[in-house]
């Protein structure tokens, strides 16, 4: 299966986490092999984003253990865990609106110092959006949703990652919209970067990915191949629309 | 129609309106009479314009402080009139020293360098360290907290400052080549508030382009906008905060040594009000926005030197020039009213 089992890029051991009292996971665990797209899907509250915030040092589990690579990054600060190759696109774009299309590309690259091959990596995330370099001298915040957040994934292989996070992309977009830029995470996958993927467009994210786990109030109760998952009952009920 | 036009005025709006109108009025009056009672030759006109460039160009430089300030850290540093007084302390002992060896006399350019190099580094020390010690470890608390440790960072310094150099007032020395007056366009001009306001202009020069074109300066903006998402990005944000501090202090160091040339007296508590003078031009201007913060300074300085005379003098009242706190004041208060994010702040709304 075109090399995605040369073993684990990310590894999640019995994640805690607590926001003061509240405790958003509940002891979860969770692989992403090298090369996958692995989804992680669930409803509103389900702790989707508290666990990719953990994983990029933004929230710190009790227990619990991160490893990249098989390295423990459990307590990297956020600004580090970005050069050991993983980066993350947050929960509504967040794309920063008084920077320019073009600074907010750079600030992507700015654990970056080769100013060559950051011109190259500019260009490839035109080739996958060619809209952002019609827009370049554009104030971010003056982007259409669905530009801001083809920017804000730009931005982010601008740090030429090899493990991308994605908190929701296909929020707020017109399903047109959400097939374009699930086809280019796919282009983005194919090109050798792993994706975890959050999602609560379950059929759409299933779809593109290798394996799913289904998350709910902070426990991790379904997992499988995402062909499987498509058609496992209790998922189909409960997220797929029933249908 | 007129309904809905009629629900659209408050009672509030019918008073800022009248706030407004009878402001201007008197603005307008004053001003028209004074001009036509031809008081003032145009000579000084030029004078007091000249003296609100280099004043309002002090106020710049110490404004910038608060802005980058507040843009990292959506707090009111109010313990930068310290930082502004910090180094143009520490600069006297300096240029005391050099004036000492007569270097001032033989190297005015150099000496003047020195000295402003020295203050530079102390006031952005100063800012630093502040942050380091007084701030980060209340990242996170409530909102008052840092604002009162602020006030008692600024009490701290001054009476450091106090205790370790005394409270009398300091002298500096004359830099004889800025001494007397230019003439321009057949006006004679005080040299020194010409060199303080271009210098200043160029110091803000500098640091635009800095904000507009480096890593680091991007890197603030962003960290401005949006920590965790700069985080994300690979931005340490500390670091890019400490940066911000002591940018913000370099440019008070600077106005501190043209504040000292201009009045030639330095002494502890000489921050106090040119640091509120300042952080009023930083509101003016939209605080948290760098050019806001330059055309505050600006403004402000203008403002008060031209002001008391040509608003005041026409409404009869005595002795204008004691009032121009007042108006300086009431130019705040009546911004804040008409356009509570200042004159550049804010203006592109965030999206979701
Ligand atoms: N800053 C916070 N303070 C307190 N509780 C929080 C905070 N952030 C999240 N929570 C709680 O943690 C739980 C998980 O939240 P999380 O944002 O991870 O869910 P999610 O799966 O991403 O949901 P959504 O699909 O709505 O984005 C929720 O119960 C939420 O209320
Ligand atoms: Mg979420």
């Amino acid at each position: 299966m075109n090399g995605k089992d040369k073993g684990k890029v990310l590894e999640i051991e019995n994640l805690n986490v607590y926001y003061g009292a509240i405790q958003a996971l509940h002891g979860i665990s969770f692989y992403v092999n090298k090369g996958e797209i692995v989804t992680l899907i669930g409803a509103n509250g389900a702790g989707k984003t508290t666990t990719l915030r953990t994983v990029s040092g933004l929230q710190r589990p009790r227990p619990g253990v991160v490893r990249f690579l098989g390295a423990d990054i459990t307590h990297v600060k956020p600004h580090q865990i970005v050069k050991e190759g993983i980066v993350h696109v947050p929960e509504g774009r967040r794309i920063f609106s008084a920077l320019t299309v073009k600074e907010n590309l750079e600030m992507g690259a700015f654990i970056r110092t080769d100013k060559r091959s950051i011109q190259e990596s500019m260009e490839q995330v035109f080739d996958h959006f060619p809209r952002l370099k019609e827009r370049l001298h554009q104030l971010g915040g003056t982007l259409s949703g669905g530009e801001q957040q083809m920017l804000a994934i730009g931005r982010a292989l601008m740090s030429k990652p090899k493990l991308l996070l994605l908190d929701e992309p296909s929020m707020g977009l017109a399903p047109i919209l959400v097939e374009e830029i699930f086809k280019i995470l796919q282009n983005i996958n194919a090109q050798g970067v792993s994706v975890l993927l959050v999602e609560q467009n379950a059929l759409m994210a299933l779809s593109i990915a290798d394996r799913g786990y289904v998350l709910e109030t902070g426990f991790i109760n379904i997992q499988g191949p995402a062909k499987e998952l498509l058609t496992n009952p209790r998922v189909k009920a409960a997220y797929l629309g029933g249908s | 129609m007129w309904q809905k036009l009629k629900s659209k005025i408050t009672g509030m709006t019918i008073v800022m309106w009248t706030i407004g109108i009878v402001t201007l009025a008197l603005v307008v009056y004053g001003s028209a009479v004074t001009l036509i009672s031809g008081k003032y030759t145009l000579k000084q006109w030029i004078d007091f314009l000249i003296f609100g460039l280099a004043q309002g160009g002090i106020y710049a430089l110490i404004a910038l402080g608060y802005t980058q300030v507040y843009g990292v850290l959506k707090m009111i540093n109010f313990a930068h009139s310290e930082v502004f007084m910090s180094g143009p302390m520490i600069g006297y002992f300096v240029a005391t020293d050099l004036y000492h060896f007569n270097y001032i006399d033989t190297h005015p350019y150099l000496s003047i360098l020195i000295v402003l190099i020295v203050a530079m580094f102390v006031s952005m020390s100063v800012a630093v360290i502040l942050e380091r010690i007084a701030y980060r470890p209340l990242r996170n608390a409530p909102r008052l907290v840092p604002l009162i440790t602020a006030i008692g960072a600024s009490f701290f310094l001054q009476y450091f400052f106090k205790g370790l150099f005394g409270s009398n007032i300091k002298v500096y020395p004359d830099w004889k080549v800025f001494l007397g007056k230019w003439v321009v366009f057949g006006q004679p001009i005080l040299k020194i508030q010409i060199i303080v306001f271009f210098a200043a202009v160029l110091l803000m020069a500098g640091l635009f382009s800095f904000m507009q074109r480096t890593k680091t300066g991007k890197a603030i903006r962003a960290v401005s906008e949006d920590k965790d998402a700069a985080a994300l990005m690979g931005i340490d944000v500390d670091s890019t905060i400490s940066f911000s501090f002591a940018l913000g202090g370099m440019m008070a160091g600077a106005g501190g040594v043209f504040y000292a040339l201009m009045y030639k007296q330095v002494f502890f508590l000489m921050g106090f009000v040119p640091g509120i003078k300042a952080f009023t031009a930083a509101v003016l201007g939209g605080i948290g926005n760098v050019p806001g913060a330059m055309l505050g300074g600006l403004f402000l300085g203008l403002f008060e030197a031209i002001g008391p005379n040509l608003f005041l003098d026409g409404l009869g009242i005595p002795s204008p020039y004691q009032l121009k706190d007042v108006i300086a004041f009431s130019v705040l208060v009546l911004v804040l009213i008409f356009r509570p994010t200042g004159i550049l702040g804010e203006r592109l709304a965030k999206r979701a």
